[in-house]
């Protein structure tokens, strides 16, 4: 924060905040770490004050609401840690174009419920109907393309009339919730519960339901790495994130990459919802995504746009999140608190950014007064 | 039946009125603060937390109590703890120049989590077989009415049987329209939103406008949450029981096309939108979750009509969403 100098008095202020491109990566990354270990220690203390347990004990209940116990050779605890991280960062890959595009899609939620209940009609409609085989290919299809749908309807809007994205895309998160809402009435007899169906389901590798996923979900991330570092796509995505002007000065056609990143972006939150429909719950409701559209958002941004960062900061933000819900229950706190340990973390990490990209300048006492 | 309807609809929409209010506030300087869903939630739960202490003193004992005080220590509560969350808020964009989306959803994220957390804490202290905190003795000192409404048949029901708190929140928003037309205060914050580099020379504190503008709509905006507890759930509070009404009086800032006097009205259509599926005869359940898409649906309508209209009085904000340094071009 820069102060006034008044007219009045020609004395320098203290310092004053300069900006800065020279920081080297390793300095950067280690301000970012430090703050994570700093803000999950306070998170800790945090909890220990109202648990009345140390803050090593603390720590250990974290550790085993995550990993459950390792040594009784159970990993049934390690195998859900993974599928969470899996969800969470398809959603943010599924963000991330959007986000170097500086178009801000916060619908991630309903983009994936969209994928997800294009999954639960396939199931109930076709299963049984076609095999097997062919029902997880039409449903991957049909999620796709209805994540894109749910995706490009703000994008063509943005494009055309430079529609405000953040608010719209909003928006059709809560038509989608309720669009959910009614199918599950319907689907449900009333009783609000659709049950769980047993066509379609994504096939078991070994003796692991959740291994599909997650491998889905790797082979994403380096795609998507690819995708956006190497391709085409990716450096008119870059250009138009810098600037339209630019993007347009140099033959990229501004209104064709937004809608086509758009559509990538809804159909990647399309197959999130496949995941969670298809792969894990083999229902729908409308809590199926949880709020997590939202978190992926801040994971993208954590991430830095790079998925392979985002992998990191996702195995943090579920970490906190199961351990804390973990420490909650041990010691009978409310469930939320693990809502509030995330929402700590990622403060402060957003607030650390300011030390990467300013530095303080101390005013010097003996330099020439210039005006 | 109509009466009836609408004194629902003006219960349903003043909470999304204080939001938008605040929103309205927030925004006009530039911030787009997506932390108010959280920041209701925390206002709320501050009042609740104001009010369960002050009962306790008393003994439970309504008698006891005393009405001015009933009122001014869960509504100063309110203020407060939404404030707190506006200062942290503003502390990362404006001082530390965070990104406003993140930063906005990373507050909501702890704003639910704080109200639910607490409100968890305050449910099990009460030992009730409810999952609530039930304050029905502060309730009733909030929704005192005017002695003569009952008296007026109709028109008593509709105007003069609220809640101090429902005039309040149309008080506060035709307040907040005159401050921002009429008065420098108002140009000067204005200004900041639209171009703050412009400002800046022209020698308005931006960072001391930006500060005080989320702060102030933070608290307004808190109030809201207040304003349910109290009123439309007579005092009972019950974790995620407010839903999602914060986003709702975001949806509201764009329908009423960033003027509070719009969102008086705008406040009363979405809380009648939101409650019509309980008025029109013979509509299924399942009709009913479609007709809760409605405020929704409204709102990207009119997102979508005044982007293509391109009048330049019903715009957004200049720069808002943007961080204003000093020392960038």
């Amino acid at each position: 924060m820069t102060t006034k100098q008044t007219v009045k008095s020609h004395r320098e202020p203290l310092f004053h905040v300069a900006k800065r491109d020279d920081m080297a990566w390793w300095q950067a990354w280690l301000i970012r770490a430090v703050t994570i270990i700093l803000s999950v220690v306070a998170v800790g203390v945090i909890s220990m004050m109202l648990t009345e347990k140390s803050l090593f004990e603390t720590f250990e209940i974290m550790y085993r609401g995550v990993f459950g116990r390792i040594e009784t050779g159970s990993t049934v605890m390690l195998w859900k840690y993974l599928q969470e991280i899996a969800i969470l960062l398809c959603l943010a890959l599924a963000l991330t174009p959007a986000f170097k595009m500086k178009f801000w899609n916060c619908g991630a939620e309903g983009q994936a419920l969209m994928g997800g209940f294009a999954a639960m009609i396939c199931m109930i409609e076709l299963g049984g109907k076609v095999p097997d085989g062919a029902l997880i290919a039409i449903i991957a299809v049909a999620s796709m393309l209805t994540g894109a749908l749910w995706g490009l309807v703000p994008a063509v809007f943005k494009a055309y009339f430079n529609t405000n994205e953040t608010l719209f895309t909003l928006m059709m998160n809560y038509i989608a919730t309720q669009i959910i809402a009614y199918y599950v009435y319907i689907k449900g007899g009333g009783s609000n519960i659709i049950q769980p169906v047993t066509h379609g389901n994504l096939p078991v590798i070994g003796t692991n339901r959740y291994l599909v996923n997650i491998l889905i979900v790797a082979v994403l991330t380096v795609i998507m790495f690819v995708y956006l570092k190497y391709s085409k796509h990716g450096y008119e995505i870059n250009v138009v994130g810098e600037s339209q002007n630019t993007a347009r000065y140099i033959g990229i056609n501004v209104k064709k990459v937004i809608i086509r990143t758009m559509i990538i972006s809804g159909a990647v939150c399309g197959i999130a919802g496949m995941l969670l429909v298809a792969g894990t719950d083999h229902t729908i409701n409308t809590k199926t995504v949880g709020g997590q559209g939202f978190t992926a958002i801040m994971i993208s941004w954590l991430g830095q746009f790079n998925p392979f960062i985002m992998v990191i900061m996702t195995a943090i933000v579920i970490f906190l999140r199961l351990g804390t819900a973990k420490v909650a229950d041990t010691c009978l706190l409310n469930a939320s608190f693990a809502d509030i340990a995330v929402g700590i973390v990622i403060l402060c990490v957003v607030g650390c950014e300011f030390f990467i990209r300013y530095t303080f300048k101390f005013r010097h006492k003996k330099k020439e007064e210039t005006v | 039946m109509i009466v009836q309807f609408i004194c629902r609809a003006i219960l349903l929409g003043v909470p999304l009125l204080y939001g938008s209010t605040g929103e309205i506030i927030t925004e006009k300087s530039g911030h787009l603060n997506l932390g108010i869903p959280g920041i209701m939630y925390t206002g709320a739960i501050s009042g609740v937390i104001g009010a369960f202490l002050y009962e306790h003193a008393c003994g439970n004992d309504a008698d006891k109590m005393n009405g001015i005080l009933a009122i001014l220590i869960p509504f100063l509560c309110a203020i407060i703890g939404a404030m707190l969350m506006g200062l942290v808020y503003s502390f990362l964009t404006v001082t530390l120049r965070a990104n406003q989306n993140v930063t906005g959803l990373a507050i909501t994220t702890f704003g639910i989590g704080i109200g639910n957390f607490f409100g968890g804490s305050l449910i099990k202290l009460t030992d009730s077989d409810m999952p609530s905190v039930a304050l029905s003795k502060t309730s009733q000192f909030f929704c005192t009415k005017l002695p003569f409404a009952d008296d007026l048949g109709w028109f008593g029901d509709i105007f003069l049987s609220h809640d101090f708190l429902t005039y309040l929140a149309i008080a506060i928003a035709i307040g907040t329209s005159f401050v921002l037309n009429r008065t420098r205060v108002g140009l000067n914050l204005r200004s900041v939103g639209e171009n703050p580099a412009t400002a800046d020379a022209a020698g308005i504190n931006v960072t001391k406008y930006r500060y005080l503008a989320t702060c102030v709509g933070s608290a307004v905006a808190g109030l809201g949450g207040l304003q349910y507890v109290m009123a439309y759930a007579n005092g009972v509070w019950s974790n995620n029981a407010f839903g999602d009404r914060g986003w709702m009086a975001i949806a509201l800032v764009i329908f009423a096309l960033w003027k509070p006097s719009i969102a008086i009205v705008g406040s009363l259509l979405f809380g009648a939108l939101c409650n019509a599926n309980n008025y029109i005869q013979g509509l299924g359940t399942e009709t009913q979750e479609l007709f809760k898409m409605l405020p929704y649906v409204v709102t990207i309508i009119v997102l979508v009509f005044t982007s293509m209209r391109k009048k330049r009085e019903h715009q957004p904000p200049e720069s808002l969403g943007l961080n204003y340094f000093r020392e960038e071009r």
